[in-house]
């Protein structure tokens, strides 16, 4: 199971040079080499354009499956799925609430202050945050979260901030609406370096925090009175898996927006490969979503170039078909109790 | 001998239903000990306080020290509890099942060493489980899930072990199986063993002490003859019975006085 996760690991570096490879202008890598030192409109756009569109794809990707996992694990349930959580909904909400509010006289104000991050992810992750704990309040019971509060919060949390959304889109002017609908829709069009770094970097520790409660997780899903006769922590887990994935989450759909179904469909698909242990699932999921979404946004880009698609669309067209004809082979056997 | 356990003047209310009402109790190490009484008279609230999943009003000791001066690492390896039901929200084989009770021998962070293969292989074996470790646990039948149950609380090496209800949902020969196997646990390697009980004649048979409760107290403790007669049962559990003592092995047994 080991060897999994090593060929993930090949399969990923691959992925990153295949897909900024690929794209409207094709690129030769081995030009892309050998002029790599020196002014080359090739080596200028992949460094400048596919490269950290990849990598922000790839971040994305994998938070969002190994987000995925353990909000499975933690809510029992194999439905659980980072859209799910409030955390998302309170970003999106703050997200628009920046694109329609924000005064414009501030722009070049924030704009040299901040550099290259811009006002609207700021403004959704203080919607994640706020909206996170909201949710933890509700869901907090005796220092333990309750796994059915957490789900049924999250889900009643998010049809409210869905309808404050259209509320907002239906009063708003044709243009802003349009913009509104773009940014829901999530996509990984990025230039910037730091924005990349920044997440990249937020969800490999995300990450490595999640995965050090692997163990934990394991015993976790045999329920909470199994989990603490076994020796663990439960409250103090809970609390802990949940803050990393809906920080990760609040920081994800703030730069990318709501990129729906890697969270969901990678934890099963992986679950059937590697099998329930967190401690190879996490990893395995975490690699898998990144290359996912990384050829997932190549096809976007590809498909119907100069025109782009969301990203969205290309994820759920290819994913959901893919993830139904497992079920049926599987018999959902390996999936789900 | 010293005690396992002891409890003094225990109390535990559910908001303002009070379940356990003032029990003390002390259980020496080695001991086997049966927990009898109807529904709701506080049987597995009890277990539950003393395996440190609820948190009572009272004193609780363990092995001298108090409860609540152990972490849950600590005490899941004095422990070991076996549950009335196993359920799982995701498939796991009864290997990775019964490897999970190693989780507080090893570092979090790592996989499993030979130690905790060693064990988890011999509680399998101990338990007739080892053939089913790479099936799936909830594709199992009621007594295999069962003694998987058992085979991971062996695999904690516990010294005190717990059973809630062990054999409710199993048939007759599963439930003398699982039994006598406590039995022969208790007389070889001698973990302390409480159980929580329905069928009377069962615990007559393998309990040499019986503690009965009733309304969250203790309404008697002793030997299965003073503790299982005809005036116990009736005012328990206001079934009219007679007692008679087995030929062979001279415990008491419970026939029923239907009134139809």
């Amino acid at each position: 199971m080991i060897e999994v996760n090593g060929t993930l690991i090949v399969l990923l570096i691959a992925s990153a040079i295949g897909c900024s490879l690929l794209g409207p202008v094709r690129i030769d890598l081995a030009r892309v080499i050998h002029h790599f030192f020196s002014p080359d409109p090739d080596t200028e756009i992949l460094l400048r354009t596919r490269l950290p569109r990849v990598l922000l794809g790839m971040a994305i990707g994998g938070g969002m499956a190994a987000c995925g996992v353990v909000l499975q694990a933690l809510l029992r349930n194999p439905l659980a799925c980072p859209q799910m959580l409030g955390v998302s909904g309170g970003a999106s909400l703050g997200g628009i609430l920046g694109l329609i509010f924000f005064p414009q006289w501030l722009l070049p104000l924030a704009g040299g202050l901040l550099g290259e991050i811009s006002w609207v992810p700021l403004a959704a992750f203080v919607g994640a945050l706020l909206s996170m704990a909201f949710i933890y309040r509700l869901s907090l019971f005796r220092g333990r979260l309750h796994p059915y509060h957490l789900l049924l919060s999250g889900v009643i949390f998010n049809s409210f901030i869905a309808a404050v959304i259209m509320f907002l889109n239906s009063i708003v002017d044709f243009y802003q609406a349009q913009g509104l609908l773009f940014w829901l829709m999530g996509n990984l069009s990025t230039r910037a370096y730091l924005t990349v770094g920044f997440i990249g970097a937020y969800v490999v520790a995300g990450f490595l925090w999640l995965w050090s409660k692997g163990l934990a997780l394991n015993l976790i899903t045999l329920g909470e009175e199994t989990a603490m006769q076994l020796g663990i922590e439960i409250g103090s887990v809970q609390r802990q898996v949940f803050v990393a994935a809906s920080l990760m989450i609040g920081a994800m759909v703030s730069v990318s927006g709501m990129i729906g179904f890697v969270g969901l469909m990678i934890p099963h698909v992986m679950r059937l490969i590697v099998g329930s242990d967190h401690r190879l699932l996490l990893p395995a999921s975490f690699l898998a979503g990144a290359i996912f979404l990384s050829w997932a946004d190549t096809l976007a880009r590809v498909l119907f170039a100069p025109a782009e698609l969301p990203v969205g669309i290309i994820t759920a067209f290819f994913g959901a078909p893919f993830f139904l004809f497992l079920l049926y082979r599987e018999g959902g056997k390996k999936l789900a109790v | 001998m010293s005690a396992a356990i002891e409890i003094q003047d225990l109390l535990f209310a559910y908001d303002e239903r009070t379940v356990i009402d003032g029990i003390s109790l002390s259980v020496d190490a080695g001991e086997m000990v049966g927990i009898l009484g109807p529904n709701g008279s506080g049987k597995t609230t009890l277990l539950k306080i003393v395996s440190a999943v609820l948190r009572g009003r009272g004193e609780v000791k363990l092995a001298g020290k108090d409860i609540r001066s152990y972490s849950r690492r600590e005490l899941s390896r004095l422990f070991a509890v076996v549950p009335q039901e196993s359920a799982v929200a995701f498939p796991y084989t009864v290997a990775e099942i019964v490897l999970m009770a190693r989780a507080s021998f090893h570092s979090p962070l790592a996989f499993e060493g030979e130690k905790d293969l060693a064990v988890a292989r011999q509680a399998m074996e101990r338990t007739d489980t080892l053939a089913l470790s790479n099936r799936y646990l909830h594709e199992l039948s009621g007594g295999e899930k069962q003694r998987v149950m058992i085979a991971r609380a062996l695999a904690q090496e516990p010294q005190i072990l717990l059973l809630d209800e062990p054999s409710a949902f199993l048939d007759l020969q599963h439930q003398v199986q699982i039994l006598d196997l406590m039995r022969q646990l208790n007389r070889e390697q001698g973990p302390t063993i409480i159980a929580a009980l329905h069928d009377l004649n069962l615990a007559a048979l393998y309990f040499d002490r019986l503690v009965m409760l009733r309304d969250g107290k203790i309404y008697r403790d002793g030997s299965p003859e003073n503790v299982i007669t005809e005036e116990t049962i009736r005012e328990l559990y206001g079934v009219p019975v007679r007692i008679q003592r087995d030929p062979s092995v001279r415990r008491p047994q419970v026939f029923i006085c239907t009134t139809g």
